[in-house]
């Protein structure tokens, strides 16, 4: 199960983006591990300037504005067998 | 063009006569509303594909080590097109600090990035045009580049709170940006559109509509008494009243352009709208988490007079 964390002091785009994961999540029948990080210096602890950021099993991979809907099933699709992501191929 | 089609909207199809409150109102309405739309659509796109070039991580980068004056006025200047968003001022702030952006320049990115924004400018464009627009840029600039270099002169690193001097920043994430297409920076310019002119479209219509009315029923030169430029007092008070005031520009500013014809004075209007943006109550509150109530005061009386000083100047001048 993926821990997925939203960076965020609690502002409005930080709800969406949480809500948007979570609802993404459900409609995929992906079950996921939803947190939402408010403390300003975990935030910054992740080295995030911009919220909301997003942390997928303790890695960065967005900060600031809502990501795109594209973007989030991404992040929540199965790794790729054989980590072939590597290549700029995708 | 849209003059000549507002005016066949109104007198002829809709039927109202010139001359009358009602037709002034409803053709002022009309001629605006589209004018301005336009001219935000246009301007908000084209600042959306400006940050697909520039994110806050490279601004910093840019701005990190770089001394007192020329750090300020590159701030200033990247405050305009770096993306930014108030509720991330506290964070912003820190990252900044902790990557060795001098605490001056930092301070004049932070005051930059609200006040001259994309919004304000295209507005100011569409309602006043360009000229007005080119010297609310320009005094906008100045206010955050003259703040910044006097907070930097003042060294009160010591007056931010201790939790932040401690700050452990972690490493700045690798994102994999890869350089993106042009498709992808018009998307960011569409998506921006969407962000932007979908928030800010009813205050927009609402303010058009409050200043029709007031172009339309209010007499001629009532303003001129309250916010005319014989009234020393008139900037001090604008901006006071700014404040506690924490709205956009789009809600605003028609309201001012229709009191303008009513005989209130530019730099008054300009004031007031400058303070409103830059100077706010919440916008103090968050960043009272990090600085100590002492720098608080250095920098709210600092902008409040730069501000003060464009309105006396504007007055002066136009």
């Amino acid at each position: 199960m993926k821990n997925v964390k939203v960076l965020g002091s609690g502002c409005a785009n930080c709800e969406t983006t949480a809500k948007l994961i979570a609802d993404i999540a459900d409609a995929k029948g992906i079950r996921i591990e939803l947190e939402k990080v408010t403390d300003m210096a975990a935030i910054l602890g992740y080295g995030v300037m911009t919220t909301p950021g997003v942390v997928i099993d303790g890695k960065v991979v967005h900060a600031g504005g809502v990501p795109d809907s594209a973007k989030v099933a991404g992040w929540l699709a199965p790794a790729a067998g054989g980590g072939g992501c590597c290549g700029g191929c995708c | 063009m849209l003059d000549a089609l507002a005016a066949w909207l109104t007198f002829d199809l809709i039927g109202l006569s010139r001359g009358t409150h009602l037709g002034e109102a409803v053709w002022f309405f009309l001629y605006d509303v589209p004018k301005v739309l336009l001219l935000l659509v246009a301007v908000v796109f084209l600042m959306g594909v400006a940050h697909s070039y520039i994110s806050p991580e490279r601004t910093r980068a840019w701005l990190a080590n770089k001394p007192l004056g020329l750090g300020n006025v590159m701030a200033a200047g990247l405050g305009i097109v770096t993306p930014f968003c108030s509720c991330s001022a506290v964070p912003l702030f820190i990252g900044f600090l902790s990557a060795g952006v001098p605490l001056g320049v930092t301070f004049s990115f932070l005051i930059s990035a609200p006040m001259v924004n994309e919004v304000a400018l295209a507005l100011l464009f569409g309602l006043f045009g360009w000229k007005v627009a080119a010297l609310y840029l320009v005094l906008g600039l100045s206010v955050a580049i003259v703040a910044g270099l006097v907070i930097g002169r003042l060294g009160m690193e010591h007056h931010l709170e201790d939790w932040v001097r401690n700050i452990q920043m972690g490493a700045a994430p690798d994102l994999g940006d890869e350089k993106p297409g042009w498709r992808a920076r018009l998307g960011r310019g569409v998506s921006h559109v969407r962000e932007i002119v979908g928030r800010v479209w009813p205050w927009l219509i609402a303010g058009i509509g409050i200043g029709a009315g007031i172009h339309g029923y209010v007499p001629q030169d009532l303003m001129a008494g309250i916010m005319g430029k014989e009234r020393w007092w008139a900037v001090p008070a604008a901006v006071l009243l700014g404040v506690p005031m924490y709205s956009n520009a789009a809600g605003i500013l028609p309201v001012i352009q229709a009191l303008l014809g009513k005989g209130a004075a530019l730099g008054t209007a300009l004031a007031f709208m400058m303070s409103v943006i830059a100077l706010s109550l919440p916008e103090m509150v968050i960043l009272r988490k990090v600085l100590k109530p002492a720098l608080i005061a250095v920098f709210a009386g600092v902008v409040a007079a730069g501000i003060m000083l464009v309105g006396f100047v504007f007055n002066a001048v136009l």
